[in-house]
């Protein structure tokens, strides 16, 4: 739990990009990152799961079965600002590997930082779909994404 | 001419001569002959490679991406259950508890075991180090970074897991491990070149059901293998995008 957590229980409308929106319970209390594992995951070209690994599973605290098939933008955090997503789909759309630093929402409310990097999937010169590996963040790198996420807003 | 085998540098020491019973298994089984060269370092095998001097290969993790996606390689097999995981090992008396106690300047002992070392690194991103703010010295085995770090020569070593549980229990106690990687799905394979993708089927019969053969499982003991899997392209590609996340 990040010094700065209140524990705090809100009730908050998410609005997606193209339009769907959901009301999610946000818990302001961090889960920490587990050491040494990587939470991976795969989408297709549409940003749909199609393969989840178990860390990915724990540190949502979904099951498997409502990972896979959901948006990923399942794991969006209200903190997270839009603009920050926009970048990273105009980054993969073109090709290229994008990494940052990202909040992301778990089932229960609460919240976990990642080192994000997502890689196109390119079989045969084709997109098929995108990687997404997660590792553990420094908590300097996570201040510094609190601070500019703010701004952001 | 005979097809050219080679093993990354990587294997332990006393599997040595598994790889030449294998290969020797292996002509008998292909009725072909094949010659079996070993490197003492990745570098040179990524010469022969890039020279074309290498037509089948149990390749590290790391360099499937080029054999793979520069050179035309595809995968046949993976040892069953056998994973490459690195672990971040500190001497007993290190103050150190977690890799976030880990300061600046802090001294690490690494091998050119490329997975291995690219794991170890981004073990140690939590504390903000990077190749930038850490001072790195390169040792040929992990016996070396044991000695190292038991000699207060380094703060800081990364092992193979396997690696560092193959250990003397004695050189073990000395030591503490910080954090052990659980990735689960870097491994090693068993990658054929453009030269030999016409035997491809018949090498994938072979090794996957080795097992079930009574020469074969001696084979396999002799190398620290259970068995060989049958390794799909996707599979294979699915590992190679993961790594290249983690090459950034």
């Amino acid at each position: 739990m990040s010094e700065k957590d209140t524990g705090s229980v809100n009730e908050v409308l998410i609005k997606y990009y193209g339009g769907a929106e959901r009301v999610a319970k946000i818990v302001d209390e961090e889960v920490p990152y587990p050491d040494g594992k990587l939470i991976v995951s795969r989408t297709d070209p549409q940003g749909i799961i199609t393969h989840v690994n178990q860390a990915f599973v724990d540190m949502s605290a979904y099951t498997r079965e409502e990972l896979v098939g959901a948006n990923h933008n399942i794991l969006r955090h209200p903190d997270m600002p839009a603009v920050a997503f926009k970048g990273l789909w105009d980054t993969v759309e073109n090709g290229e590997k994008w990494q940052g630093y990202v909040k992301n929402l778990r089932k229960d409310g609460k919240y976990y930082w990642v080192k994000a990097t997502v890689i196109p999937n390119i079989r045969q010169g084709k997109l098929v779909g995108y990687t997404s590996v997660r590792r553990k963040p420094s908590r300097s790198k996570i201040r510094e994404s609190e601070a500019l996420y703010e701004t952001l807003q | 001419m005979p097809l050219n085998f080679t093993v990354s540098p990587d294997f332990a020491p006393d599997h040595m001569s598994g790889w030449f019973y294998f290969n020797t298994w292996l002509q008998r089984n292909l009725g072909t002959d094949i010659h079996l060269e070993l490197y003492d370092s990745f570098d040179a095998q990524r010469e022969a490679i890039k020279a074309g001097q290498v037509d089948l290969i149990y390749a590290n993790p790391y360099d499937a991406s080029m054999l793979v996606r520069e050179m035309g390689f595809k995968a046949v097999a993976r040892p069953a259950g056998r994973k490459d995981e690195a672990v971040i090992v500190v001497p007993a008396q290190s103050s150190a508890e977690a890799v976030e106690d880990l300061q600046a300047g802090v001294r690490l002992a690494t091998t050119d075991d490329p997975d291995v070392h690219t794991i170890g690194m981004i073990m140690l991103e939590p504390a903000d180090l990077d190749a930038s703010n850490i001072s790195q010295k390169d040792y040929d085995t992990y016996i070396l970074v044991a000695k190292a770090l038991l000699r207060g020569e380094a703060d800081v070593g990364f092992f193979l897991k396997q690696g560092f549980d193959e250990l003397s229990d004695l050189i073990k106690n000395q030591m503490r491990v910080l954090v052990s990687s659980q990735i689960s799905v870097v491994h090693h394979a068993l990658l054929v070149g453009p030269q030999m993708q016409d035997r491809m089927a018949e090498l994938k019969g072979l090794v996957t059901q080795m097992h079930n053969d009574e020469k074969g499982v001696g084979v396999l003991e002799s190398m620290g293998i259970k068995e060989f899997e049958p390794m799909t392209m996707e599979q294979t590609e699915f590992m190679i995008d993961l790594i290249d996340t983690l090459t950034i």
